[in-house]
Order: C-alpha cells, then structure tokens, then sequence
C-alpha cells in the first residue's frame, strides 16, 4: 500500500500547491498554518467541532442507495452520499464551521468570503450568525444576477454582499477582491476560503474539514452493502467536495475514484470550466495547479450552467491525484448535467444541485457498462432549490 | 555591476533619491508606453518600473486594475511587453527598467525562456509580486543566470526574522510595501514607515525603495528624507486614465518633474 501524507510542510502536492501570495499576507499565513495544526491536535476542539456538525449540520448525513434509478440504468448500484441534507443544504457548512470556530480562537471578530453560486457565501453568513462574528461576501456582479435567492439569504443572515464589478465579475474575481480585504485587514479578519484551493494551508485545512464526507461513508457503506464501493463520483470546481470523500479512501487503491468537471457546451468549444480536462499547469490565488489560461498566461473565462463550477482553477491535490494516476478526471457537458438533474428529480423525489448533477451525469455512463454486483458512490453535494430559476428559465419558464 | 546597483551608486554619491515611476504596458497603448517611458526618463525618474498586465492583479487596487484591463483589451501579453523594452532601449541604454506582475505570465513562457528573452531586451530587473522567497528559487536561478536582478518586497507584516530569507535572494534593491493593502490605497504613515526603514538598514544590504501610498509630490518628499527610492504608481497611473487622448504623455512628464523637484528640495533641504 501506498502512504499519502502530503501536502509536505511547506504545502506543496509534488509539483502543485504551496504558498504564491504578497509577501504582506505571507505572516497570516504562517499564523494559520501554525494555529490550524495546534487545533487538529486539540481534543477539546475536535470535541466541539464533531458537536456542532451533529447538533447544528445535523451530520452524519445518510448514504441512500438510489435502487429505482440503478435499475433504469441496468447495471452498477447506485449509492448517494446525501451532502444535500446538510444544514444550508451543501457540504459547504462542514468547512465552514471548521474555520470559523477557528477564527474564533484565533482572536479574529470578522470573516470574510468569496462565494459563486451562494452556497459558500451563505454557509459562512450562516456560521458568522451562529458564533457572531462579522462577515462580508465578496460576490461577482454576474453572480448575483443569476443567484438571487442565495444572495438575500446573506443578507437575512446578518452579511454584508459586496458586488465585484471587476474582470469577468464571477467566482475568480470574488476571490481577487476577497483576497485585497484580506491584505488590508489581514490582523483583525479571517478569510475563509469555500473550497480546497489558495495558498498553504487552505487546500489542506479544508480537505481536513471535508473529510468528514469519507469518513462516514467508509463506516456507513460496510453497514449498507457491507463493503466498500468500487468507485467514488464526485463533481470538482475547485474540488473540496470531492477531495472529502476522495481522501479517507486515497491508501484504498482497489477503490477508483473519479472527478468530474463541467465540460459547459462541451471541451472542443472552449466554453467550459474544466482546467484538469482541458488546461495547463500554472500559477493562481495562491496555489500552482492546472488553470484555463492563453498562451499569455492570462486566465480565461470559463462557462458552465453551474455557478459552483464556474472557475478556472482547481485544488492543487487533484491536479496531483490527476498526475499521479490515482484519481481520474473526466467532463460532462452543461445538457448531459441538466438530464441528470431531471432524472434523479423524477425517479428518486431529490433535487440535486446542478454542480452535483455533473457527477450524477457521470454515473449515468459509468454504470450501465458495469455489472449488477458493483457499486458506485456518488457525492449528492448539495440540493438543487437554489438552481430552480435557471433550470425553469432553461425550460422557458419565468417563475 | 548591473544597471540598477550602478544607477543607485551614482545617486548615492550626489546624495541623491530614486524616483521610481511605475506605469502598465500597453496602457492606453503600446505606442503610448515607448514615449511615456521616454518621457519619464527625461523628466527625471531614474528607474522605470513596468506593469505586465495580468488579468487578475490580486495586489493591485482599483486604479491599477483598470489599466491593465485596457490593456488586456487590446490583447498586450509579455512578449508585447518585451519588445516595447527592446525598443526603449534603442534610445535609452542607462535607465534601468524593471519588470512588474504576476507569475503566471512568467510561468507559462517558461522561467528560462521569459529571463534569457527578457536579457536580450534590455530587463534589467523583474519583480513577481504573488512569488515570495519561499517558492521563487527556481525563478531566481533563471533570472540570475542571465544577470537580471530579482527584486522582492518587505511589507509591514514581515517579521525581523524573515529579513535574510528575502535579503539572500534579492538584487538591486529591496521594495518596502509601506502599508497593509493594495496599490494605490490610503495615504501612508510616514513616521512608522521611517522605523521600519531604519529597522532594514543593515541587515538587508541593499537600497530601500518605498512604494504603495505615494499620492503625491509631498508623501515622495517625506519618505525621500530616509528612503533610497519613492515608487509612484497609482498616482500616474490615473494622470493617463484622466488624461485627454494624446496628452498623457505631457501630464506624466509634467508630474514627474513635480514630484522630482519635491524629492531634491526636500532631501537637500535636509543636508
């Protein structure tokens, strides 16, 4: 068996990772990473922490085996892993509440965030609520646009939505703007990054904080099928909902594992948001991982009909899984996604995501070429309430 | 010696300051960036820093980022920048220029294609803002390799103890970011600048330049009486942006030999 202790202490995956930042942020960076490994050693913390994902997450969140829809595929079984039932309805809150009981030992009274489709940007107004602390969400123009809803949930939670009206006004942005409140505010503010990306030890405390995910699944799966699955689907964006339930499974190599990026009109087009699929190595918010970028280096703008997904980047640890062979990385297009989100709304009664409906679309290819007796895990990251306005506008309807 | 030590042991002989402008390539234009760089050294800057635009300047405020989506918009990439150096120097073979940005440009051109291309046009030194000591070894090997100078930042936040981390890496001259921020943000504290200058004296062996906060004539005044350079950006920055079409150049020149004047008066008024 392989041993997988990375990142090394300096936060770097083989090539990717580590710590690309101003060097004004470079001491903040240092407090964290040393606050951070303190507290993952702390019993009373991890008590805490492991209280309030029971009490107030309302973890662990079941696995189900989706027997109707397997049987409409005619092959693998299909098993969910239901992040969607999580307090605010995404995995996001696992990290969440990690970083801001965090933030709260550290002395820091304000939070700040970046956020996409909302979800990360809703989970850190709801923990900021929770612990009282400040906050304020940094928000793509664009975004707010298409995410209304998610939007005034921030603000019904006591947040501040800030609208970044710079570059291509999406996710990346958000986190440029994030980042330059960071820099200025850097002693009395805590930034909590949503996803498994930025400078060391971001993508490492939040694959800690996600990992939650595989753990459960690990116990749960043996109670369920009494083993565990041959294959892990999960949805990448920048990836922390995947690399939770990847990491607890990364030494258990009869296990595959797959991630799935939004491939938009599809990878030929250009228009998509899948940089492990599709892009180059390079430099980024913090971290070297694959990247959508020109031959100027200049990062591209990225499509997909999934807020969630819509960034150019990734965690630094899948593009080193990707490179080292033991996760794949594969696309599905915008169409492919919605059918998914369709089907499983029609033959299950759930909801998903449409960034989880990527993985869910995955599965719909993988497992009719498999037999009966196999089993896929799917990461159900979140629920798709929030995306029912762009799945009826889709459709012609204006609600 | 290279340019930019050469440059500031001549100023330090005549008891001078440096003035150290800072402007976007390609902004409004690239034909614009040859005479504004022209202009600047005659009017007094001894050493030129040039913006490469990146499409996500995470250090830069708002003004900064306007003028490298301009530029951007017109498709300016590093090699764009490269060659309007070349052309610089053409005319110009004393004034030192060094190159601004980002890493990732840098990075997909390739450490040793972008240093040896950079040589040839006539770089002399290249700051990566988002690439501290601690990731930039295989960089600073290709940029000294081909004699150009990597020049790094101290900021506020750095610890005395991280001084020789950045001081063994560093050529040229070390800029000192004078507050917690982004370009071009509120006006500096003088008097806490000064004693962080003085805590760097000695012990990083290399001329201090101050930049980020330097609004205007009287704050270049004041951080020339203890700096060994003032690096003005923003504030140039949006003389072009406000300026007329075809008059940026002379705004420019023109707030150049302002805020040189301020900068010898107040440094000899000092002597």
């Amino acid at each position: 068996m392989r041993r997988y202790d990375l990142p090394d202490e300096r936060g770097h995956f083989g090539p990717y990772g580590g710590r690309f930042v101003a060097e004004t942020l470079v001491q903040a960076l240092d407090d964290l990473r040393n606050q951070y490994q303190r507290y993952a050693q702390d019993p009373e913390f991890q008590a805490e922490l492991a209280h309030e994902l029971k009490h107030y997450v309302g973890r662990p969140s079941p696995i189900y085996h989706a027997k109707r829809w397997s049987e409409h595929l005619g092959g693998a079984q299909i098993y969910l892993k239901r992040e969607d039932l999580n307090h605010t309805g995404a995995h996001k809150i696992n990290n969440t509440v990690g970083q801001a009981l965090l933030a709260r030992r550290m002395g820091k009274r304000r939070v700040i965030a970046e956020t996409g489709a909302g979800q990360h940007g809703v989970a850190s107004a709801t923990v900021a609520a929770r612990y009282g602390l400040e906050c304020v969400v940094y928000m793509g123009a664009e975004d707010i646009k298409r995410q209304a809803p998610n939007v005034y949930r921030m603000k019904l939670l006591g947040a501040s939505v800030v609208a970044v009206d710079s570059g291509s006004k999406t996710l990346k942005d958000a986190m440029n703007e994030a980042m330059r409140d960071w820099v200025t505010h850097v002693e009395t503010t805590f930034y909590i990054i949503g996803t498994a990306a930025g400078p060391h030890p971001y993508p490492m405390m939040v694959r800690d904080f996600q990992a939650v995910i595989g753990q459960e699944a690990r116990t749960q799966m043996i109670e369920l099928a009494g083993r565990q699955p041959d294959v892990l689907i999960a949805c990448v964006g920048g990836g922390s909902n995947a690399i939770g339930l990847f990491s607890p499974y990364l030494e258990d190599e009869a296990v595959r594992l797959i991630g799935v990026e939004a491939g938009g009109l599809g990878l030929e087009s250009g228009k998509h948001a899948a940089p492990l699929s599709a892009g180059v190595p390079g430099v980024l918010h913090g971290n070297r991982t694959y990247l959508m970028q020109d031959d100027n280096g200049q990062i591209q703008e990225t499509h997909s009909i999934s807020a969630g997904l819509d960034y150019p980047g990734v965690g630094p640890e899948h593009s080193w899984l990707k490179d080292s062979g033991r996760a794949t990385y594969v696309a599905v297009t915008d169409a492919e996604a919605l059918q998914a989100f369709h089907d499983l709304c029609r033959l299950e009664g759930i909801i998903p995501a449409l960034e989880s409906s990527h993985a869910l679309a995955y599965a719909v290819k993988l497992a009719p070429t498999l037999d009966k007796e196999q089993i896929l895990l799917v990461n159900l990251s979140g629920r798709g309430d929030k995306d029912i306005p762009t799945v009826a506008g889709l459709s012609g309807l204006a609600l | 010696m290279s340019r930019i030590s050469h440059v500031f042991e001549q100023l330090q002989q005549h008891g001078r300051r440096a003035l150290i402008p800072f402007i976007t390539s390609g902004d409004p234009d690239l034909a614009t960036t040859l005479d504004l760089m022209h202009a600047m050294a005659q009017a007094g800057a001894d050493l030129i820093e040039l913006g490469v635009p990146f499409s996500d300047p995470m250090a830069d405020g708002p003004t900064i980022q306007r003028s490298s989506e301009r530029a951007l918009a017109q498709g300016v990439g590093l090699r764009d920048v490269l060659a309007v150096v070349a052309e610089f120097r053409r005319k110009d073979g004393q004034t030192p220029v060094v190159l601004m940005g980002y890493l990732n440009p840098v990075e997909r051109m390739g450490y040793d294609a972008f240093a040896r291309a950079a040589r040839q046009a006539g770089v002399d030194g290249v700051l990566t803002v988002d690439c501290p000591p601690e990731e930039a070894g295989p960089l600073t090997d290709a940029l000294y390799a081909h004699a150009i100078d990597p020049i790094f930042l101290l900021s506020p936040t750095t610890p005395e103890s991280r001084f020789p981390v950045v001081a063994r890496l560093a050529r040229g001259f070390i800029y000192y970011v004078s507050l917690k921020g982004v370009t071009g943000a509120a006006t500096l504290d003088v008097a806490d600048v000064r004693n962080r200058i003085h805590a760097m004296r000695g012990r990083v062996g290399l001329p201090i330049g101050v930049g980020f906060g330097i609004r205007d004539a009287q704050s270049a005044q004041a951080v020339a009486r203890f700096a060994d350079a003032v690096v003005v950006g923003s504030r140039i920055v949006q003389a072009i942006e406000e300026a007329p079409r075809g008059e940026a150049v002379d705004r420019v020149a023109a707030l150049i030999r302002e805020i040189r004047s301020a900068i010898d008066a107040g440094v000899g008024a000092q002597a």
